[in-house]
């Protein structure tokens, strides 16, 4: 891979295949999967569950090891790319070790990656700040609510200089009302710190409001069916949601759910 | 909310107290009364009434049972109306106990700590060791005490460590077990998120398996506190006529003094109890440091 191709492309994925070995014989989790994600993308992968949508976003944070294909991060083989630690991960549950405080979360990836301490103050404070957990520093995670709890799991994949940010239903868990109002945090963070972010969801509205492109998957072997490049402004108050536009792009992903499930239509 | 749950405690456990006092008074009644009889007729002596012989009954020198206020005479004469330094204080005979206990203890901890880490760390050690350990328990103690004590003995190893090392053959086995527990109950996620950082395995074990075990640590060391204590008697059994609350059950048991045992049987209780409160208390420091949810 050239130099040129490196500063463009995040992840780059030719033919993948997994095919897990259980008990029940052979299951494909993802066939066939080629995609690339540019730097500066928000990027969502949408689709029923086992469509592997949460397999590739594995793959690629080198926790699950493809069994077909080509895949790279950052120019590298995903093993390469988290030795070097260049993305964050952000699981659906917060994760939070219950016997830390919030800015103790905060500092684990810091502390393991061996940051000064002036360094640890300064991005937990820093970070902190931009997920609007001011103030709650020396609480314990049991004392805040589901929703705190999981930016502050966002804060901690944010507090080391990852540029890719892997994202898997972060807000599935979460209430429609709290979810709305992250999603919209979300796309503010994302304008100020300019990461990659690759995001899982299972929800339709979520994926058009928040992504450049969204990633339409289905089940059995987990497959893409649709790649959707979106046309919304980058400036997305949450009303946009009922523009033609927005819904004509959701129009479009439903289509494409639709379609992976009859198997007459695989694109 | 704790502390009023503990405050309601008190009294159903006082209910229970006094429950088994009664049944004790009634229970050394019962089974001294006709020894009493019979040494009334050995006398010669007729015509007690009915609360003379009770009160007879109840201060006899040698009773099959010996009744509460008796072993609290006892008790009391031979802790604080003795020097700690006389060979009659329980006191002293405790405290020759305890230094065993917590001395098996503490290397039996650490023993147990060590094997569990090995044994999470290492597929082979799981396999080769849990059997051994398992096994190592199912051997009775009172048969193996003797032979540790006379063998070391032998190699002129005697009075504390032997006692110890019995004292530590019994509490490692629920550290060990606990740990390797408490070792591998980190939740997926948190180890998978500790593989995104590509966190070394020293520092997943301090991070998040050592955390995580901790609860799992102190529940172990509550089993194993008592262990220890258990092992440190029965290690005291076969040294004859030594010190420490073994020897004086045993010396005990040798001249019919049941007071005197059940004297020394209610130190060494006495003992368990304020080990284990130790330990939960060193639990509760930790949980507290550890911000758990009170």
């Amino acid at each position: 891979m050239t130099d040129g191709g490196k500063s463009h492309t995040v992840v780059e994925a030719q033919g993948l295949g997994l095919t897990f070995n259980t008990a029940d014989g052979d299951v494909e989790a993802l066939s066939n999967v080629s995609l690339d994600i540019r730097r500066g993308d928000f990027v969502s992968f949408i689709g029923p569950s086992g469509c592997g949508k949460t397999t590739f976003l594995r793959v690629i944070a080198d926790l699950e090891q493809p069994t077909a294909g080509r895949i790279t991060v950052n120019g590298l083989s995903p093993a390469e790319a988290r030795m070097q630690r260049s993305y964050g991960y952000v699981f659906q549950a917060p994760a939070l070790f219950p016997w830390r405080t919030i800015e103790k979360n905060v500092a684990l990836p810091l502390e393991i990656m061996g940051y000064s301490d002036a360094e640890r103050r300064d991005r937990i404070a820093r970070t902190l700040d931009l997920v609007n957990l001011k103030g709650f520093e020396k609480k314990f995670p049991w004392q805040l609510s589901g929703g705190m709890q999981q930016r502050a799991s966002i804060a901690r994949a944010l507090a080391f200089d990852a540029d890719l940010l892997l994202m898997d239903e972060p807000f599935g868990a979460l209430d429609e009302i709290v979810r709305d109002y992250l999603n919209a945090e979300l796309l503010k963070l994302w304008a100020r710190t300019k990461k990659t972010i690759a995001f899982v969801t299972h929800s339709i509205p979520e994926a058009v409001y928040l992504s450049t492109k969204i990633v339409v998957m289905s089940p059995r072997p987990g497959r893409v069916t649709d790649i959707i490049e979106s046309t919304l402004p980058a400036e997305r108050p949450l009303d946009i949601r009922e523009t033609p536009e927005f819904l004509a792009i959701a129009h479009r992903v439903r289509e494409g759910l639709r379609a992976g499930h009859s198997y007459e239509h695989t694109e | 909310m704790i502390s009023a749950q503990r405050q309601s405690n008190i009294g159903p456990i006082l209910a229970v107290v006094a429950a088994l006092i009664v049944l004790w008074y009634l229970g050394a009644v019962g089974m001294n009364w006709g020894i009493q009889s019979d040494s009334y007729q050995r006398a010669g002596t007729t015509g007690v009434s009915f609360s003379q012989q009770l009160s007879d009954v109840l201060s006899q020198e040698k009773p099959i049972l010996p009744a509460p206020h008796q072993v609290l005479a006892e008790f009391w004469k031979n802790t604080v109306q003795q020097a700690v330094t006389s060979k009659k204080s329980l006191v002293y005979h405790g405290w020759i106990t305890l230094s065993a206990t917590l001395l098996g203890f503490a290397i039996g901890t650490l023993f147990g700590i060590g094997l569990a880490v090995f044994i999470v760390h290492n597929a082979a050690m799981d396999r080769s060791l849990m059997p051994w350990i398992i096994a190592s328990q199912t051997v009775p103690i009172l048969a193996i005490a003797p032979m540790v004590i006379v063998v070391l003995n032998a190699v002129g190893i005697s009075g504390l460590v032997p006692k110890a090392l019995i004292s530590t053959y019994l509490s490692f086995f629920p550290v060990v077990v606990g740990m390797v527990t408490g070792f591998r109950s980190p939740e997926a996620l948190q180890l998978d998120l500790m593989r995104t950082y590509n966190a070394s395995r020293v520092q997943v074990f301090f991070k998040v398996r050592w955390p995580t075990a901790l609860p799992f640590l102190f529940t172990s060391m509550k089993v194993g506190v008592a262990a220890s204590l258990v092992g440190a008697i029965v290690g005291e059994l076969p040294a004859g006529g030594g010190s420490g609350i073994g020897a004086r059950l045993l010396a005990g048991s040798y001249y019919g003094q049941t007071i005197q045992i059940w004297a020394a049987l209610m130190a060494a209780a006495l003992l368990a109890g304020a080990l284990i409160a130790s330990v939960g208390f060193a639990e509760r420091v930790t949980n507290r440091l550890l911000g758990v949810r009170a």
